[in-house]
């Protein structure tokens, strides 16, 4: 169609007097950005194909490679940025919806940043958990209304399903399929080491990974792939997949070229056919419906395991939160509009859904004052950065978080946000088996691992510093949070005091 | 003995072994200067095989026979095997007659590209560590012997 306005978003610039012609750049970028000139014996880039992924950059033995913003300017105007006209260009040369991955990257506040942290001083004595006991175990799971004991002290109540995670952080439902099968079994392998749970995502479970099923929670979505009697037993708990936080509203969609043989088997669906997974379950429209579900899965499995329900952070997460726990479920799971994804409608992804940290603090609030607050754990997600986050998100609230972009970024992910092409250099988001390689689970998997015992040991660290030696007294406890930055409205829904107050 | 080996099920058919290995074997040490001013051959290389599937790479380096028959092939008496069981080739002696080229069953050794010489693996024994295996990005690269080999295999 004539010309292609479309001009390159990175600059890939070679250090000459580094470049040793090695051709390890060439033989690993999946984009096919660098070439070899075998007349001229020097390396070529075309940085239009550069998605800024960094594998080119990290594997390079001289480091002769840089890789920046393409220097090419529009006139500067506040409103028609660069961006938006480029976006333009690409949807009126393509007929096409504008795809993206990860999480939204727009500059809306983030409000863990503008949260802090208390510390003992002088009147209470703060802990230190090198040499005092500090814990960080957590049980997801309904809790009953009183604990009755008989004459011996023997607990009589009869507990709903628990799940117990050996500190507050799991790794976020990334479907096999969206993500490689060695990302999976990284995954896998360090939330059995960490005694904490990782989350299939909506595309069933391979019977190689069942081994794991102690720390693994099978997820059920609106397209119900690879759902049947053993998935669903094969795990903790099992997650019934309303919402996203990138996408709300929105279904899934994996295209044919990842379904391969291994993909279709786990998913029960043909080899090469497109997975879509339709915006609403057919079968829910409204909570009585979902009740229905969640105790159909409460059947299959006995009533042994807990049911989670995930949602979106939206307007009404709190009402809809407080319907969820009286369908049954043993779990809330909220996802904010910052949460990741393969492939996201840009419009969307960017536009829909609330902060996490709001949706957390209204639906602790509203569970509170309904009272049922102890019928479920709360469990949050929609880009846990760090430590801290955690520590905050339990102070509004949370029992436990999820994190799925923090969890890739560990396997090797550089942000890219390229993840809906399949081409991923890093062997994360792709089902080619040359690239599925690169990701070594024996390596990888320790890298998860030594994430999660880090943040756990900073976890120890800041509640110490606040005198507290169990995560289960910090939670809901929002006297150890002070805004900053923040007007009386945001104060009044985190229910948090002003700094100095 | 121990003995660097290559595990294709992890090779990424990167090239680094080559680049290192290139690295060791100079004189100057240096990455830049050994690929820029000196001519060395790899004693590593990495091998495409075409698999139904996919691109299949394994990399390629020499087996320190217990017999090895590019000693006895050997006109000139470079090449021999040393007291720990490291197949060497002495350079100085070397005439670059290419008899071990031939009788090599693995083909683990190579014609340098100056032509003067040839180029094997030592395991980087002047170097003190075997830089190939340090710089594998993935892993692929291990030095074992014949059981621990076996067992991963």
């Amino acid at each position: 169609m004539g010309l292609d306005f479309n001009t390159p978003v990175f600059e890939v610039i070679r250090n000459e007097k580094k470049c040793i012609q090695c051709q390890v750049c060439v033989r690993q970028c999946s984009n096919k950005v660098h070439s070899y000139d075998s007349q001229d014996n020097v390396v070529c880039t075309d940085d239009i194909k550069c998605v800024n992924c960094h594998r080119c950059v990290i594997l390079c033995p001289t480091k002769a490679l840089i890789i920046r913003k393409y220097p090419l300017e529009f006139r500067e105007n506040a409103n028609w940025t660069s961006s938006v006209i480029k976006e333009i260009h690409k949807q009126s040369q393509t007929g096409g919806v504008l795809l993206s991955s990860m999480g939204n990257p727009k500059p809306f506040p983030i409000y863990w940043d503008r949260m802090l942290l208390n510390a003992s001083q002088v009147t209470n004595p703060s802990i230190d958990p090198l040499r005092e006991p500090m814990e960080t175990k957590v049980m997801i799971g309904g809790k009953p209304e009183k604990l009755d004991f008989d004459a011996k002290g023997k607990l009589m109540t009869k507990m709903p399903p628990q799940v117990e995670l050996r500190m507050p952080i799991m790794f976020s439902a990334m479907s096999y399929g969206s993500i490689s099968r060695n990302a999976h079994e990284a995954l896998a392998r360090a939330a059995t080491e960490l005694g904490i749970c990782y989350n299939t995502g909506e595309g069933g479970l391979n019977r190689d990974f069942y081994k794991y099923g102690k720390n693994t929670i099978v997820q059920v979505a609106s397209g119900r792939f690879g759902v049947h009697r053993d998935y669903l037993n094969a795990g903790a708990a099992i997650e019934i997949k309303i919402g996203q936080g990138a996408k709300p509203g929105i279904g899934g969609h994996l295209p044919g070229k990842k379904v391969g043989e291994d993909v279709s088997a786990t998913r029960m669906i043909p080899i090469g056919s497109d997975a879509i997974s339709p915006a609403p379950h057919h079968d829910i429209y409204s909570i009585e419906d979902l009740r229905q579900l969640i105790y159909s899965l409460k059947e299959t499995t006995n009533y042994k395991k807990p049911v989670f329900v995930k949602i979106a952070a939206v307007h009404n997460a709190a009402a809809i939160a407080s319907g969820i726990v009286r369908a049954g479920a043993d779990a809330v799971v909220v996802d904010g509009f910052r949460g990741g994804t393969g492939a996201a409608p840009t419009r969307v992804r960017d536009n829909v859904g609330i902060p996490i940290e709001l949706a957390l603090a209204a639906i602790d609030q509203r569970l509170r004052e309904e009272e049922i607050r102890n019928r479920v754990s709360l469990i949050i997600s929609g880009s846990i950065r760090n430590s801290a986050d955690i520590v905050k998100a339990v102070a509004l609230g949370a029992d436990a978080v999820y994190i799925g972009s923090a969890a890739v970024i560990a396997l090797g992910c550089h942000m890219c946000h390229s993840c809906s092409t399949g081409k991923c250099n890093w062997g994360i988001a792709t089902q080619e088996l040359e690239l599925v390689k690169r990701l070594n689970p024996d390596i990888m998997y320790k890298r998860l691992v030594n994430l999660v015992s880090a943040w756990n040991h900073e976890i120890q660290e800041m509640l110490g510093g606040m005198g507290i030696n169990a995560i289960d007294s910090l939670r809901g406890n929002r006297l150890m949070l002070r805004g900053i930055g923040l007007n009386e409205k945001e104060l009044n829904i985190l229910a948090i005091k002003y700094a100095g107050e | 003995m121990k003995k660097i080996y290559a595990f294709e099920s992890k090779c990424l058919g990167c090239g680094l072994c080559e680049v290192y290995c290139k690295t060791a074997h100079s004189k100057s040490k240096d990455i830049i200067k050994a690929h820029k001013q000196e001519n060395i051959t790899s004693a590593i290389v990495i091998e495409e095989i075409l698999q139904p599937k996919a691109v299949s790479y394994f990399a390629l380096q020499c087996r320190h026979c217990s017999s090895p028959k590019c000693v006895k092939a050997c006109i000139s008496g470079a090449m021999y095997k040393d007291e720990k069981g490291i197949v060497r080739n002495d350079k100085e002696k070397c005439v670059s007659c290419l008899s071990c080229v031939l009788v090599c069953p693995f083909g683990a050794i190579k014609k340098s590209i100056n032509g003067k010489t040839v180029s094997k693996c030592d395991l980087c024994i002047d170097y003190g560590k075997s830089l190939c295996i340090e710089y594998c990005p993935n892993e692929a690269i291990k030095l074992l012997n014949e059981n621990e080999a076996e067992a991963l295999k």
